[in-house]
């Protein structure tokens, strides 16, 4: 789950890292009122999930009241990346001498968090790290005893920062590590962290990932959960407990287990069709959750065919098939649907669906080509 | 032969008297495994299974009365990291975990700790371990498969049981099949398992299932080129995953131009391994 940068910033402010003083606005009164109580000029920054909002005119700055009031006006009126901008962030403009990067993310190879540092702040890190690698520095961080001091003067080092600011960068980069482990965070990025003209170190701009299995332990950060950035589906699959995720194909996809539902996924694809969505039921199949998973599916007017590809190991088939046939009771429809049951008591299942007018398949390459034509009607 | 269990397995099950650790140790049991006791903090000394298992309080207890060498653990996602600790701090010589949704925080702690203490783990958020004929440690359906020389590896679950049936729709056997699970950090990976086939007498022929996201098959594929002389036949899922999307799995997602299907296959390809277009086609590539 991203967090949007107002809060972000917020946490990063509450393990000691210095933000310029700022606040949330939903209007435009509410913008000048912010700027008249920190003081001209303001950065006037749109609050959406997306990069790229400088670029889309969704950051400006503001150097009196009836510019704030515009920009604000402006900025609460835009699309970007086709999300809505719902509030800005009204922040005191920041005297920008120098711009560099710091964050800490999760190395998947090394089972490490990483954090890096680059000279190159202010712009997008992943394209620094593709075209000049070695502006990056990079140091594991040990889990077990967290980052250390030496590490961040090696980062500093490594960037050239002027000795002068080590040990202010230093409390800086232990400060993002405590948000990071903190908030169970898999990213946590200060893209710019600017040294001003008075030599003081500023983050003007943080980002922050958390780990979607941690929010347990964070009933406080879900409830920012920001739905514009989920199809509605996805978040009607979520209260299901099911995992889905909206394609732009016409064949809809109802599998039980990740792998093999990516799998049916692309099998669709080898043979010519376009799958419609990623869709994991889980283990049994039962009947409420294929009714639940069947309504999510056909709620997507580019359906033209739905493909079950369901594997019965512990469930059996046959079982499997009662759940189907119970579920299309209960939702009614005339998309065309093919049915391949492999695994325990499969003969019986597709028996059962046969004699309910349904088309079964035996292998997933013969289903796929049937729900390929099914599509194309 | 076999790799990691077999009939000398004396296992464990952490998280014992919950649902799903009741079901499946019922299963396991059936299947011929030897469990020998479970835990669950606070029901020691009750009995499961009509009083054929003993429950204990923590697993050094369990260990102590009963020999235990392998642990499995069924308990929900929040409670994971400690009964990995638990398990490892009581020298137990192999974990699997099956919970899903350990958050990756605990993992990378799990994970630095076991491999200080030189414990195996398999998983989390994965199907476990299975030797046909010898021991089901997890919850593959055990009916699936048959005994074989083919060693199978998988980071996924249901798409691993289409291929052990295909298999044995063939009359094809397994030696052992891992489901190092889906999870961004995990313990055993494909590395470590391509190893263990690869010096497993018994292994003849091996099955490696990959999908997208991370390098672990990339890494795994350099390992194949200078040490693994088996044959290999895989299937890698994903190829019309779009990017940034969590596609079920934690560690299923392509991200910053790594994790791509399409790099997997390329580099499993030039080690050899033969790449099939659908799970349905390994057999044929065996």
């Amino acid at each position: 789950m991203k967090l949007h940068e107002y809060y972000s910033k917020r946490i990063f402010g509450e393990y000691g890292i210095p933000i310029p003083p700022g606040e949330l606005a939903k209007t435009p009164a509410e913008a000048q009122k912010i700027a008249k109580k920190i003081g001209y000029p303001v950065v006037v920054k749109s609050q959406v999930l997306v990069g790229g909002r400088g670029k889309a005119g969704g950051i400006r700055v503001a150097k009196t009241a009836p510019e704030v009031k515009q920009h604000a006006e402006d900025i609460l009126a835009l699309t970007i990346k086709g999300l809505p901008v719902r509030m800005v962030l009204v922040d005191q403009a920041a005297d920008i001498k120098t711009e560099i990067y710091l964050g800490i993310t999760n190395d998947r190879s090394a089972r490490k968090p990483v954090i890096m540092a680059s000279a190159a702040g202010g712009v997008d890190i992943e394209e620094v790290a593709h075209s000049t690698p070695e502006k990056i520095i990079k140091r594991h961080i040990d889990p077990l005893m967290g980052l250390q001091s030496y590490q961040s003067r090696d980062l500093a080092a490594g960037i050239d920062l002027p000795r002068e600011q080590w040990r202010e960068f230093g409390k800086i980069a232990l400060g993002l590590w405590k948000a990071y482990i903190g908030s169970d965070a898999t990213l946590a990025e200060i893209n710019p962290l600017v040294i001003t003209g008075s030599g003081d170190l500023l983050a003007v701009d943080g980002k922050m990932v958390l780990d979607d299995n941690a929010l347990f332990r964070h009933a406080d950060l879900e409830e920012l959960r920001d739905l514009d950035v989920d199809q509605e589906a996805e978040i009607r699959a979520r209260e299901h407990g099911l995992s889905f995720i909206k394609l732009d194909g016409d064949i809809g996809c109802m599998v039980n287990g990740a792998g093999l539902a990516m799998t049916t996924m692309d099998i669709i694809k080898l043979f010519g069709g376009e799958p419609a969505n990623f869709l994991d039921i889980g283990g049994g199949a039962s009947a409420d959750k294929v009714a639940a998973a069947l309504e999510i599916i056909l709620s997507d007017s580019n359906v033209k065919a739905i493909l079950f590809n369901i594997f019965g190991g512990i469930t059996r088939c046959d079982l499997v098939a009662k759940g189907i046939l119970e579920a299309l009771s209960e939702v009614k429809t005339d998309v065309p649907m093919v049915v391949r049951l492999v695994g325990t008591n499969a003969a019986e299942g597709r028996q059962l669906l046969k004699n309910a007018n349904m088309e079964t398949a035996d292998t997933l390459a013969e289903a796929a080509k049937m729900a390929v034509k099914a599509a194309r009607g | 032969m076999s790799i990691l269990v077999n009939k000398n397995t004396r296992l464990l099950v952490q998280g014992i008297t919950g649902q799903e650790g009741l079901f499946h140790t019922e299963k396991m049991v059936s299947y011929g495994t030897n469990v020998v006791a479970g835990v669950t903090p606070g029901k020691g000394g009750e009995w499961v299974l009509n009083g054929k298992i003993p429950v204990f309080d923590s697993v050094n207890i369990a260990r102590n009365a009963t020999g235990a060498n392998a642990t499995i653990i069924f308990v929900p996602a929040r409670f994971a990291a400690d009964a990995m600790f638990e398990a490892a701090d009581a020298a137990m010589e192999l974990i699997i975990c099956i919970s899903e949704g350990v958050p990756v925080s605990d993992m990378m702690r799990v994970r630095n700790f076991l491999d200080q203490k030189g414990v195996r783990l398999v998983g989390p958020n994965c199907p476990g371990l299975l030797t046909p004929g010898e021991a089901k440690v997890g919850i593959i359906p055990g009916n699936i498969t048959i005994p074989g020389n083919i060693g199978v590896v998988s980071r996924s679950g249901t798409l691993t049981y289409e291929v052990l049936y295909a298999l044995k729709n063939l009359g094809l056997g397994v030696s052992t099949c891992v489901g190092i699970g889906g999870d961004p950090i995990n313990g055993t990976n494909f590395i470590d398992t391509l190893e263990m086939f690869q010096e497993d007498p018994d292994t003849e022929k091996i099955v490696l299932i990959g999908e997208i996201g991370g390098t672990d098959e990339e890494q795994a594929a350099e390992y194949i080129t200078k040490n693994v002389t088996k044959p290999i036949a895989g299937f890698i899922a994903g190829l019309s995953a779009p990017p940034g999307k969590r596609m079920g799995h934690a560690g299923a997602i392509v991200q910053g131009g790594t994790g791509l299907a399409e790099d997997k296959i390329k580099a499993l390809e030039a080690a050899g391994v033969k790449i099939a277009q659908h799970p349905e086609e390994i057999p044929s590539l065996l």
